[in-house]
């Protein structure tokens, strides 16, 4: 597994629950490292156990947990370079949720070796939406719950998320898009960041 | 093709495959200004402008007149508006009609253009690659800032890792930590053994004369003669840019520690070759036994080593000094 994917996870655990809880996670997991590398890749399996120590650790569900890691890549300040990114998706929500098709794409651009799980969206009518992540690793699907959850506050937007998973293993979420411009949702500026870089 | 009922369906398909587009009619005058492009002059009306009032023309180089800017080769532009913040411009031009069409981009000041004009999305073509510079930039600064800190972090884990080594990486010795280490031991075991400080002489002439190559030959030369000269159990030690210490456990015979040091003497004392060139040095040794001591400490006799090492010193290179116990005069022999 990437180290981003990693190091995503053990950030979410710091951000959220503090350097002790993490400790807790390493000790459970068995982990030799006390700390993941953004920039190195590891053994798929490492990903699994610390996934299962964070949700003994918490006493949560690995879903919710999952979904979790979602709403904290968009929303926590410390990945503020990455909701960013995301933004540069779409001018508004369902713009947004159509450069989904790119997004492995676009993740390989900016970090080569990072293979996201392809995603597939659907418009069966303007305001529903279907969603389908075919991943190697299950629950991916989760965690773009969250990451959906997230962007649409961001954006401003209302919306009512379902997930499912599909005999192939694929797992659908289905987006019911109530408002657009529920709430002002956060400023997105083009040239804000780029700048100062 | 007439100016007329044409043009305005024209124009809406330029305004949205080429916001920063502008037609000009035979005398260079502004007919109709993509939306985009208007953004760049705030608050005035574009049509029925002269370009050349519009923009300062830098390429074509003296471009006077539109037939003259039709001629540039291959129709490329080079514009900057008469406002601020003037970001300059790239251009290409082609004939329309009795005039000409114009589509201009930011090229390399792009991200200094969207910021200055707060552009968004929406004012680019979709076809246009502004959106993934722009991405591009901020996701490759995101992961260079990811690299860089990695590279800060195994820099901190290097430093830690040699302030934790108990080797000398050039000679292959112990270093000052594993020397501490030891004599610590040996004394909290309350065991015998002579230090020996073994201090170059003249090695910083064969540093300035040949050079920092010939230096280390000298110092790893020195290495394994001082690496010969002990038992298992004995330490060799380099703890200065020129200086050794031996640590022997178990060895007190005053007698056998001179024939030793004299021996390590005559040793170093032969000159050893380099790259063509005879490096000569020579070496001072001073020594200290802990049953001089009632209490022996480790800083204490590495003192006391190197006061005897001066004092051998003071009677001309290339001698040997015990450290003498108190009330006794300190003694040089050769």
């Amino acid at each position: 597994m990437h180290g981003l994917v990693n190091r995503a996870i053990e950030g979410f655990v710091r951000d959220s629950y503090g350097a002790g809880c993490w400790q807790a996670v390493t000790a459970r997991a068995g982990l030799e490292v006390s700390s993941f590398e953004a920039m190195l890749s590891y053994d798929d399996r490492l990903t699994d156990d610390v996934l299962g120590a964070v949700s003994a650790e918490l006493g949560r569900p690995r879903e919710e947990v999952l979904e979790d890691i979602g709403t904290y890549l968009v929303s926590h300040p410390n990945l503020e370079a990455l909701r960013r990114l995301l933004r540069f998706g779409g001018v508004g929500f369902v713009d947004f949720l159509h450069s989904l098709d790119d997004l492995p794409d676009r993740a390989r651009l900016a970090v080569e070796d990072l293979h996201l799980p392809r995603m597939e969206l659907v418009d069966h009518d303007s305001s529903t939406f279907t969603l389908t992540c075919r991943s190697g690793h299950r629950g991916f699907g989760h965690v773009m719950m969250g990451v959906l959850r997230a962007l649409a506050d961001d954006y401003g937007a209302l919306v009512l998320l379902d997930h499912a998973e599909v005999a192939d293993g694929a797992e659908v979420i289905t987006i019911i898009l109530v408002e657009t411009a529920y709430s002002e949702g956060r400023a997105f500026e083009l040239g804000a960041r780029a700048v100062q870089g | 093709m007439s100016p007329g009922a044409g043009s305005v369906a024209a124009d809406c398909a330029h305004d949205a495959l080429c916001p920063m587009h502008m037609r000009l009619d035979a005398d260079g005058k502004l007919c109709h200004a993509g939306p985009t492009l208007a953004k760049l002059f705030p608050g005035r009306t574009l049509a029925g402008q002269g370009l050349f009032d519009l923009f300062e023309v830098a390429r074509p180089r003296e471009a006077g007149s539109l037939a003259a800017l039709l001629r540039a080769p291959g129709g490329k532009l080079h514009l900057q508006p008469r406002v601020p913040p003037g970001i300059a411009l790239k251009g290409v031009i082609a004939p329309w009609g009795a005039g000409a069409l114009v589509n201009l981009s930011f090229g390399i000041s792009v991200i200094e253009a969207v910021r200055a004009y707060g552009l968004t999305n929406t004012d680019f073509a979709a076809t246009d690659m502004t959106i993934e510079l722009l991405y591009l930039v901020e996701a490759k600064s995101a992961a260079m800032e990811a690299s860089r800190k990695l590279n800060q972090r195994l820099e901190g884990a290097m430093i830690a890792a040699e302030e934790q080594a108990v080797t000398d990486t050039l000679t292959g010795l112990k270093n000052r930590r594993a020397l501490d280490h030891i004599v610590g031991r040996l004394i909290e075991r309350a065991r015998d053994f002579a230090l020996m400080v073994v201090d170059l002489d003249y090695f910083k002439t064969v540093n300035d004369t040949l050079g920092h190559a010939a230096g280390d030959h000298v110092l790893r030369q020195v290495a394994r003669i001082l690496v010969d000269a002990t038992r298992e159990g004995d330490t060799a030690a380099r703890v200065g840019g020129d200086e050794f210490v031996l640590v022997f456990p178990g060895r007190s015979d005053r007698a056998r520690l001179a024939a030793i040091a004299r021996r390590l003497i005559a040793q170093l004392s032969r000159p050893m070759p380099f790259d063509g060139q005879m490096c000569r040095i020579s070496a001072s040794i001073g020594i200290a036994q802990s049953a001089v001591y009632e209490r022996p400490d480790a800083a204490r006799m590495l003192a006391d080593a190197d006061a005897a090492l001066y004092d051998s010193k003071r009677e001309g290179r290339g001698r040997h000094a015990f450290h003498a116990p108190p009330g006794a005069a300190p003694r040089a022999a050769g």
